[in-house]
């Protein structure tokens, strides 16, 4: 059945989330990062990664949620959408997951204080257990990020 | 059967044939009896004619059949070359490449042309001439070029008292046996002298590929009027012109002729046939024509994604090198650091190596030049001449690739604007042909493009007053500029409208836009001009994009590199030399105060004790002419850094032109001194 999506799901905030496996290049430990002045606070700045420069952002304050110190759970998951390379702090990266692609559902307005328009669906893992799929184009659009800061 | 696994081998050197039959045809008209040009063109439109034919691109083969067709006749000697065959073949050049160009860009590669079969046909059959013959210029049968040789023998028979003529004879319209005739002439005149030349050739003369005229130079004991009287007894001759040739007249007629050649002509008293040698040094200083050209080096084609491929893996390699070099010092071992050092100079060498397969020579845009020149010359009437030298000069891919348009722009804008019009040069006393120098060289990690032509330089006196009238500059501003200086408005944004050109006897559209896109090759341009004598742009560019050697700098907790290209100097003040001018700080540096930048506030670094002590260190940097300094807590060393953008998630970050990987493994970005000042 190629009706599957291959999830990661990760924590933030105490929800659960789901990228999809295609989008993640690799999850890392949080690394040291070098700040880049004049952007958005949420940008934590660069990492080399394996010799590549990589931008990193902080999940929490994209989502304008309470940002709190990384624990030794936190990890840095490496996405690429449209050629656009990002490391992506979240809480703790947990898990991987097949979901029907049927039994995909509209996003309420607003879940774990989250926006709908960076919101894929909310998927069903097993019988009691959601995870809600990231939008990652809107999440990591630049035009979206002039709003954001509003 | 797939072809399209074939297909960019197939561009690459369809694009390589056209541009070496381009190259051969402009040396070919230079000197128009090196027929190893026409064999070089001739092949290349074979190959080129076969490989379209294999590809099923039917149009590009149909016209290369027929440029091959006219190119046997001429290396067979059965045809001479003639400026209309020239433009001929020049415009069936052009159609194949946009052809070409068009099946890059995935088209079919079809096009219609008819129009250039046709004229390349007429070539062959030799009916042009007579579609030519009216009306137009008679430049096609008059006497054909004279080369040193017989230039040479003619001059030493006059000399020895010999009578030399030139002898034009037309047929009457009505005549049937044109050939018959003519031979009748030629026998009549070999009767009591010798033939030098004719024109058109005896061969295309006995295939009655002429008009109804031709002319020889003849050498003989008899008289003009006896010669008339000869000829004369042919009949369906219409008349007979004869002209006895001097020694003067003689030379005159090579200068004449070099002139019509449009190539450099220098008047002197010495020998004449020196002369006629020392045209030919132009081209050859361009590129080595076939006769002496290098043996074939053995070349394979690489992917230029392997090559950046490669160029980030030794990168990768270069970080751990700094590394293991930092180990080798703390740990002191003498057989770690023996290894150490040895590695580095290994690494040396590979880097010389990696960064020298993404070199290439800037004669993969400069050999496009003399074709574009010669047609800007003829479109706007002037006579031009291009002399490179340093094609063979190289540096990084990257930046020949974008260099290309801002040397156009500067060319023609030199021959445009420059070179001055024919009678304003003959007036001045200059060669009617303008000549502009192409000149590529390196010095220490940069490379030199010049651009010097002999015009009439540029009215300083003009570009100010514009300047001012645009608002670029204040009254006062203006008096205190220096004539370099004024130059250099050329380039500012804003300078050029189209208004202008016509105005400003100078140089207008875009410079700044030529400015603009070799600041961000990480070059400079300038401008150098001498009333009457002309004008110099010169470019300096870096050989290379990625790796640049930079300095390290600490601010507060943060590490940075600048370009040290940008570095004037590293120093240490005594913090009473600061000042505040007008809410400025600034401080005087060598007798003159320039503006302290810090990058504190532009960069957002948390505050730190820099000004609580007694001496600050500073880095004195330059933007154009301007000199400006940026207060450190500490210098770290230069280094070689591999450049490495920051990704296209961060885009425009103020003052920050990349990233590099510094030796620990941490990022540390390149601050971009250009944007700290306006």
């Amino acid at each position: 059945m190629d009706e599957e999506l291959k999830v990661i799901v990760f924590t933030l905030a105490d929800e659960k989330y789901g990228i999809e496996i295609k989008r993640v290049k690799g999850i890392e430990r949080v690394m040291p990062v070098t700040r880049v002045p004049n952007t958005y606070d949420f940008i934590k700045g660069v990492i080399n990664l394996r010799g590549v420069v990589i931008p990193v952002i902080d999940l929490r304050g994209r989502f304008g949620l309470p940002v709190e110190a990384y624990t030794h759970n936190a990890r840095t998951i490496i996405v690429e959408v449209n050629d656009i390379e990002v490391g992506v702090i979240v809480d703790s990266a947990n898990d991987v997951v097949d979901i029907d692609i049927n039994h995909i559902e509209d996003p309420p307005e607003i879940i774990g204080g989250i926006k709908a328009k960076y919101l894929r669906g909310i998927a069903k893992m097993d019988e009691n257990r959601f995870v809600v799929l990231l939008n990652l184009e809107k999440v990591l659009n630049n035009c979206e990020l002039i709003q954001f800061n509003h | 059967m797939d072809m399209n696994q074939y297909l960019s081998m197939f561009i690459d050197e369809s694009r390589e044939h056209l541009q070496s039959i381009n190259e051969n045809l402009l040396r070919l008209e230079e000197s128009q009896e090196d027929l190893s040009f026409v064999q070089a063109i001739f092949r290349s439109a074979h190959t080129l004619k076969g490989m379209s034919a294999t590809m099923g691109f039917e149009d590009m083969a149909a016209l290369t059949h027929q440029m091959e067709s006219v190119l046997d006749l001429v290396r067979n000697q059965k045809l001479e070359m003639s400026v209309f065959i020239f433009d001929a073949l020049f415009r069936s050049t052009d159609s194949l490449e946009s052809m070409v160009q068009d099946i890059m860009q995935g088209g079919t590669g079809r096009a219609d042309v008819k129009e250039n079969v046709t004229i390349l046909k007429s070539i062959v059959s030799g009916d042009y001439i007579k579609e030519n013959a009216d009306g137009k210029d008679k430049s096609g049968h008059l006497p054909a070029h004279i080369d040193e040789f017989q230039f040479a023998i003619m001059h030493q028979l006059i000399e020895s008292g010999h009578n030399v003529f030139r002898v034009e004879v037309e047929l009457e319209e009505n005549c049937i046996l044109k050939a018959a005739r003519a031979y009748m002439v030629f026998k009549a005149l070999e009767g009591s002298g010798e033939i030098v030349k004719s024109s058109p050739t005896v061969e295309e003369i006995e295939q009655e590929r002429f008009d109804r005229t031709f002319s020889v130079y003849y050498i003989s004991q008899v008289e003009e009027s006896e010669l008339c009287r000869i000829i004369g007894n042919v009949s369906e001759i219409e008349s007979v012109n004869v002209i006895g040739l001097t020694s003067d007249s003689l030379k005159e007629l090579m200068v004449g002729q070099e002139n019509t050649q449009n190539t450099m002509v220098t008047v002197a008293d010495t020998q004449v046939v020196e002369q006629s040698r020392g045209k030919a040094e132009p081209s050859a200083k361009a590129a080595p024509p076939p006769g002496n050209a290098l043996p074939a080096t053995r070349t394979i084609r690489v992917d230029i994604e392997r090559l950046d491929a490669l160029m980030n893996l030794f990168s990768e390699l270069l970080l751990d090198r700094v590394r293991l070099e930092q180990l080798a010092s703390e740990i002191r071992r003498t057989e770690l650091t023996e290894t150490v050092e040895h590695m580095s100079r290994v690494s040396n060498d590979l880097q010389n190596v990696v960064m020298k397969l993404r070199m290439v020579s800037v004669d993969n845009v400069f050999n496009r030049f003399p074709r574009m020149i010669r047609d800007v010359a003829k479109s706007i009437g002037k006579k031009l001449e291009l002399v490179i030298t340093g094609a063979d000069t190289e540096m990084d891919r990257i930046i020949v690739d974008e260099i290309g348009d801002p040397l156009v722009h500067m060319l023609r804008n030199s021959a445009d604007h420059g070179i001055e019009q024919l009678a304003a040069r003959v007036a001045a006393g200059k060669l009617e042909t303008g000549t502009i120098q192409l000149r590529a060289f390196h010095s220490g990690n940069q490379v030199f493009i010049e651009i010097e032509d002999d015009g009439a330089g540029i009215n300083g006196e003009k570009v100010l007053n514009r300047a001012m009238q645009q608002g670029l500059v204040t009254q006062d501003q203006a008096s205190r500029m220096s004539e370099h200086e004024i130059y250099q408005l050329l380039f500012a944004s804003g300078f050029s409208t189209a208004e202008q050109i016509s105005d400003l006897s100078g140089r207008g559209v875009g410079l700044d836009v030529v400015k603009t896109k070799i600041e961000s090759l990480g070059g400079r341009v300038q401008v150098d001009s001498k009333r009457g004598e002309g004008t110099t742009f010169s470019v300096q560019l870096p050989l290379t994009l990625t790796i640049i050697t930079a300095m390290l700098i600490q601010i507060g907790p943060e590490r940075y590199a600048i370009p040290l290209t940008t570095i004037v100097e590293t120093a240490c003040v005594r913090k009473d030399q600061l000042r505040y001018v007008s809410g400025m700080r600034m401080m005087e540096f060598r007798k003159n105060i320039i503006p302290v930048i810090s990058l504190h506030d532009i960069l957002q670094i948390p505050q730190t004790e820099l000004e609580i002590a007694e001496t600050i260190k500073i880095i004195v940097v330059r933007k154009g002419e301007k000199l400006f300094a940026i207060p450190v807590d500490d210098f770290l060393g230069q280094q070689e850094i591999v450049l490495k953008s920051l990704g296209k998630y961060l885009t425009n970050i103020i003052a920050i032109s990349g990233a590099t990987i510094l030796g620990d493994g941490q990022v540390a970005l390149i601050v971009d001194t250009n944007a700290l000042i306006n």
